[in-house]
């Protein structure tokens, strides 16, 4: 059974995933509905993270597969916009959200 | 040492989530997050190996980090506030690509000894990735005002169909692992970037933010697929934690706005009932610009409601000049800004801070609702649905529940709309037509500059 045999191989993984869909829940369970919109933000920032697969994919391409070479490429520049841009994007609006409360 | 920088990155996207959803410490979580990635993405380039073999390419890896990293940091830096949606949400396309061109490289790799659960996962990868790629750029083309809103008939099914087939598409080559799989794969390709567009170009711009919020989480399931093919636990917790967190707060959203998620996407919502004709309308009274110059200038107190049309007309900053010129005339201003206010949380603060409105005069809904009673004129700028107090007396409108700002109780109300049209949920507002209020048609930003003209000469 390809899928029992699956989660034999892959056990802690499994146990990763499912944890992580009940920490997300939880984390966020009770926000401020001014807050949805950076947070929002914010989250699309951390799945930047698919970045480093990017890194991967083009670190490990060999030198003559400009196939794989150049979309490589192109998802690390990708990635790189959606977690820097994100990050960038986030701080800028709690920015505002301080800059407020001290005046 | 790469998994302990890995155990970390994760840690620091859960404790930046946390912490991201309490205004005290949102920054800092925000920052925290940032850091962990940043350590992780370093981590991945020196200490990676596969097979003993350490990543090479370093060139194109940092050429390709330079150029992102420049090309996300201005266009960050110089997005106008009231462009942030817009902005977030051609980020997470950005991120949705990433994912679905990992996926296509790895078709490379798949060979006879590939699992097919290898390859469900690539095209988990190909197909939730694209989608979040094309449903963004469509949400951004939406709330630039570039795309318009497009609705066939039964685009629903032919949404389902072209989901089935693309699902069809994709057991097949799983289960027979078919010799031209580049072809399959790209079909795939294409129609889940199709069914992307379909998916995201009927829902009304006044949605997006919870379509954007939608597709941040497929963004991060994508991210989780990658997380998969790597054996990579901090792409995986980083994605799988966006995805339920993301999916979580779209129907939060959703609960502010009182609507359930499955009337966002289908938009069934007042659909039928958006013609200004279909119903008795009663009549309702016109104010000329120099009469309501004259209504605000002898006031006491003036409580401003600011709502979508605002934000539309970009008016925060002829608004917050009327407001100065209030004051000086002794006359008090507050701004009552209710929770889902333009349908995205948060908006209106952050563009009536852009246009430097002081903080203390931006009050809650509980705390404006008490003031009403004692407040002279209300002046309505673009908002609709959240003072429909219909909401609060008739059982049978959609909106019925959601908690409104009571302006009906104030001794006027100048309403400031363009035209007669019902606001987005497409129903009447009988606010409109009671004798207290008053219309001022025109675009917010033009009507505030008149206004501002006309004051001054009072």
């Amino acid at each position: 059974m390809d899928i029992l045999s699956f989660f034999e191989q892959h056990m802690e993984m499994t146990y990763v995933v499912i944890l992580s869909v009940f920490l997300g829940i939880e984390v966020i369970s009770r926000v401020p509905s001014v807050l949805h919109t950076p947070l929002m933000s914010g989250a699309n920032a951390i799945h930047g993270v698919v970045i480093i697969g990017a890194i991967i994919v083009m670190g490990e391409a060999e030198k003559d597969n400009y196939p794989a070479l150049i979309l490589g490429f192109l998802a690390v520049i990708l990635g790189t916009l959606n977690v820097v841009g994100g990050f960038v994007v986030t701080d800028r609006m709690l920015e505002m959200f301080k800059s407020k409360k001290n005046k | 040492m790469l998994s302990l920088i890995y155990l970390i990155g994760s840690v620091t996207f859960i404790v930046g989530l946390k912490m991201l959803s309490h205004p005290a410490t949102a920054r800092k979580g925000n920052l925290i997050a940032a850091g962990g990635m940043f350590i992780s993405i370093l981590g991945t380039i020196f200490l990676y190996t596969h097979n003993g073999e350490h990543l090479h390419n370093f060139w194109w890896i940092a050429g390709g980090l330079l150029i992102g990293g420049v090309i996300g940091l201005v266009s960050a830096k110089k997005v106008k506030m009231t462009a942030m949606p817009e902005m977030v949400s051609l980020f997470n396309g950005m991120g949705g690509a990433c994912a679905a061109l990992i996926s296509i490289v790895e078709f490379e790799h798949v060979n006879a000894e590939t699992t097919s659960l290898h390859l469900l996962i690539i095209f988990a990868g190909l197909i939730i990735g694209s989608i979040s790629f094309a449903g963004s750029i469509i949400a951004w083309g939406k709330l630039n005002g570039k795309i318009k809103d497009i609705a066939f008939k039964g685009q629903h099914i032919f949404n389902i169909i072209l989901l089935i087939v693309i699902l069809a598409i994709a057991a097949f080559v799983i289960g027979v692992q078919p010799v031209t799989m580049a072809w399959w794969m790209l079909a795939v390709l294409l129609l889940s970037l199709l069914y992307g567009v379909f998916f995201v170009l009927p829902i009304g711009g006044a949605d997006m933010p919870v379509v954007i919020s939608l597709l941040n989480s497929f963004t991060g399931v994508a991210a989780a697929c990658g997380g998969f093919l790597y054996n990579n636990p901090v792409m995986l917790t980083g994605g799988i934690l966006v995805g339920s967190a993301g999916t979580i707060l779209t129907i939060l959203m959703c609960k502010a706005m009182n609507r359930s998620l499955k009337n966002v996407l289908i938009g069934s919502f007042g659909g039928s009932n958006t013609g200004s004709g279909s119903k008795e309308q009663g009549a309702y009274r016109e104010i000329g610009l120099s009469d309501a110059a004259v209504v605000l200038a002898y006031a006491h107190k003036v409580m401003i409601v600011p709502g979508y049309g605002l934000a539309v007309a970009q008016a925060q900053h002829a608004c917050h000049e009327l407001e100065v010129l209030l004051e000086a005339k002794g006359v008090e201003v507050r701004y009552a800004i209710h929770p889902v206010a333009g349908r995205m949380p948060g908006h209106m603060n952050v563009l009536l801070a852009e246009a430097d409105v002081p903080y203390e005069k931006l009050l809650e809904m509980e705390q404006a609702n008490p003031r009403f009673n004692t407040t002279d004129v209300v002046l309505v700028l673009g908002a609709n649905d959240v003072v429909n107090p219909a909401a609060k007396s008739d059982p049978a409108s959609p909106i019925y529940g959601m908690p409104i700002l009571e302006v009906e109780h104030a001794k006027t109300v100048i309403v400031n709309k363009r035209s007669m049209k019902p606001g987005y949920a497409g129903i009447e507002n009988e606010l409109f037509f009671r004798p207290k209020t008053a219309m001022l048609f025109g675009d917010a930003k033009a009507v505030m500059q008149q206004l501002i003209a006309e004051i001054t000469q009072v």
